[in-house]
């Protein structure tokens, strides 16, 4: 366990470096340039920006510039923002709440509704309910999030006037009730993918379970179907779920910017929408940066934990 | 428990004989779902080359008097946007953007990740290690995270933006073609045709490459529907295709604002891109199960 643990972690750190010269290759070899927004303001002279690209360091070769960059990463220095002068790390710190608060309900709710659409779609294998399910997944993974909440604002905003259009809470009230009621809109939105996704990934997973030999030795055992289905099946069924919860950090991340752009949520996909109209280069990287590793850090702990959950893993490991 | 899949008798007898009867073909049509795709994106672009003609109103005649024209109420047959242009039209005219940018990007995509795949499977040692390291690098970033850094840096164009859905959904493609032709390197007739002298490139593209078709074409579909949906994206967040040009991502930029008061601004652009995008996603389902009928199903 170890040694896979060790050679994992090693994995991820060649592909944070790789990750980290793509995201810093990105922003500099494009044409607009970190200093453009100064440069199209109109009121810097050529002296003033060269004299604070040499401030800034940006006048250095590429590699050099990249270099110190990642050693400041490496020590907690993200760089400060243009924006209003403050460490990125602190802006970004301000920000994630929102964002995981709104990632971590989702995941729950899409665990719950996905797991058992599929296993009601496993046991009724070929009813309507299962046709309906796998027709409803593929329509749920092909609409756009920005536009499901937006009709999830027009019905349940303006139309029935249940939820609120958007913010994260009701100015002058932040009690716990409050910030519920603002979380169930842009938490059904972004919970639409992954209860697809889920939803189909447990179907199979489940039905691979159910024919294999132990179940029928259970059925014949005479148990319950029920406690078959629940102790015998559902436990083996649900452990090639964790890696696909760990796989589906970058989609729900993705999901997250959306999400959060059209319900004004104030999280970190909001700040890198913000970020990117200010071309404040620090924060993007920041940014960037940082959802990549959260990416990294899901697939690590999803092959971590899977290996835990399933001593089988071990000896056909590579 | 277990279910045989039915195969009538007839089936199995009659013998392949025209092109449309091969079982590949049968396969896809017995898939309804995919057939109906097949036969909704068919009837979407013959409505988006040939509609703009038979309109009354082109896309950007402005009729002041019908602003915010509701749909079925007048002569506009979808209603009107805040500025009086006809709607259909415009969707129409989008529809012409947005699917050419959803083929275009797919082709570029495509043709990136078949080489990358193509050289990574056939070199492997360091050459293929780090062009699939570089691969899963490119697949930690959020899509929409990478595309709008991206946008936000380039000039916004019709062709800029295929280019940049392209560098940002060829990976996919990459690690697929990468698995097989990994496969197939150690086939009987790749060892053949090295013992017969022939050239890597030929063997890679020539002898390889065309054994490996199948799982590209399936993924070839699927990004067709991937670059729409990234198209609909960006630009609804203000960094795609810019106006005065339509296309069903930026018709939905401004609608939020017209939510109560004019909601079909918002339904209908996004009830297209749900209509291209789920089709796509049908037909790349249906050709799975036709192309591979080994292939379980997910």
């Amino acid at each position: 366990m170890s040694g896979f643990l060790i050679r994992r972690l090693l994995q991820a750190v060649v592909l944070l470096f790789i990750v980290s010269m793509i995201g810093f290759a990105i922003l500099h070899l494009a044409p607009g340039g970190p200093l453009s927004q100064f440069a199209a303001s109109g009121d810097m002279t050529q002296a003033d920006l060269d004299r604070l690209s040499a401030q800034l360091g940006l006048d250095r070769p590429l590699p050099v510039q990249y270099v110190e960059w990642l050693w400041r990463l490496l020590g907690g220095d993200w760089g400060v923002s243009y924006r209003d002068q403050q460490p990125v790390l602190r802006i970004i710190a301000a920000h994630i709440g929102p964002t995981m608060e709104l990632m971590l309900s989702s995941t729950l709710l899409a665990m719950l509704l996905g797991a058992w659409i599929g296993i009601l779609g496993a046991i009724k294998r070929y009813s309507l309910f299962d046709s309906l399910a796998t027709i409803g997944a593929m329509i749920a993974l092909s609409i756009p999030t920005f536009w499901f909440g937006l009709v999830i604002i027009y019905v349940f905003s303006v139309g029935l006037g249940w939820l609120p259009a958007g913010n994260r809470y009701t100015v002058g009230d932040g009690s716990f009730l409050n910030r519920l009621h603002h979380l169930i809109g842009p938490c059904i939105v972004l919970a639409l993918v992954s209860t697809a996704v889920w939803s189909r990934y447990m179907r199979s997973s489940m039905l691979e379970v159910i024919n294999q030999d132990y179940i029928r030795t259970a059925r014949a055992k005479g148990l319950s179907e029920r406690y078959i289905l629940v102790r015998h099946a559902l436990r083996n069924a649900l452990l090639p779920m964790i890696t696909i919860t760990g796989l589906q950090v970058p989609t729900l991340l993705s999901g997250a910017l959306v999400t959060e752009t059209v319900f004004t949520w104030p999280g970190m996909g909001r700040l890198f929408l913000d970020s990117i109209s200010y071309r404040d280069y620090p924060t993007i990287m920041g940014i960037l940066m940082l959802t990549a590793i959260m990416v990294l850090l899901g697939s690590l702990i999803a092959d971590v934990l899977y290996g835990v959950a399933d001593p089988r893993i071990e000896r056909n490991g590579q | 428990m277990s279910v045989v899949t039915p195969t009538s008798p007839q089936a199995v007898a009659s013998s392949p004989r025209s092109r449309w009867n091969s079982p590949a073909i049968r396969r896809f049509r017995r898939h309804k779902l995919a057939v109906f795709g097949a036969a909704t994106i068919t009837l979407m672009v013959v409505a988006c080359v040939f509609g703009p003609m038979l309109l009354p109103y082109n896309d950007t005649y402005i009729d002041i008097r019908q602003r915010f024209a509701p749909p079925f109420s007048g002569s506009h047959i979808l209603g009107t946007d805040p500025l009086g242009r006809d709607i259909l039209a415009r969707l129409l005219m989008a529809g012409r953007i947005s699917l050419s940018v959803g083929f275009s990007a797919m082709a570029v995509s495509i043709a990136i990740g078949i080489c990358v795949g193509v050289i990574a499977g056939f070199y492997q040692g360091v050459v293929g290690a780090a062009l699939m390291r570089f691969v899963d690098a490119m697949l930690c970033f959020p899509s929409i995270f990478l595309l709008l850094a991206i946008s936000a840096l380039i000039e916004p164009s019709v062709p800029s933006i295929v280019l940049l859905i392209a560098m940002t959904s060829w990976m996919e493609v990459a690690r697929v073609v990468e698995a097989q032709i990994r496969s197939l390197r150690t086939r009987d007739f790749a060892v053949a045709a090295v013992s017969m002298g022939a050239s890597n490139t030929r063997i890679m593209f020539r002898e390889l490459l065309p054994n490996a078709i199948a799982p590209i074409v399936v993924a070839a579909t699927l990004n067709v529907a991937h670059a729409i949906l990234a198209e609909s994206y960006i630009s609804f967040l203000g960094y795609g295709i810019q106006p005065p040009t339509p296309s069903w991502g930026n018709m939905l930029e401004g609608a939020q604002s017209y939510l109560t008061s004019a909601p079909w601004l918002a339904i209908l652009p996004g009830a297209a891109i749900t209509l291209a995008v789920t089709s796509f996603n049908f037909i790349g389902d249906g050709l799975r199960d036709a192309l591979d009928p080994r292939l379980d199903q997910r």
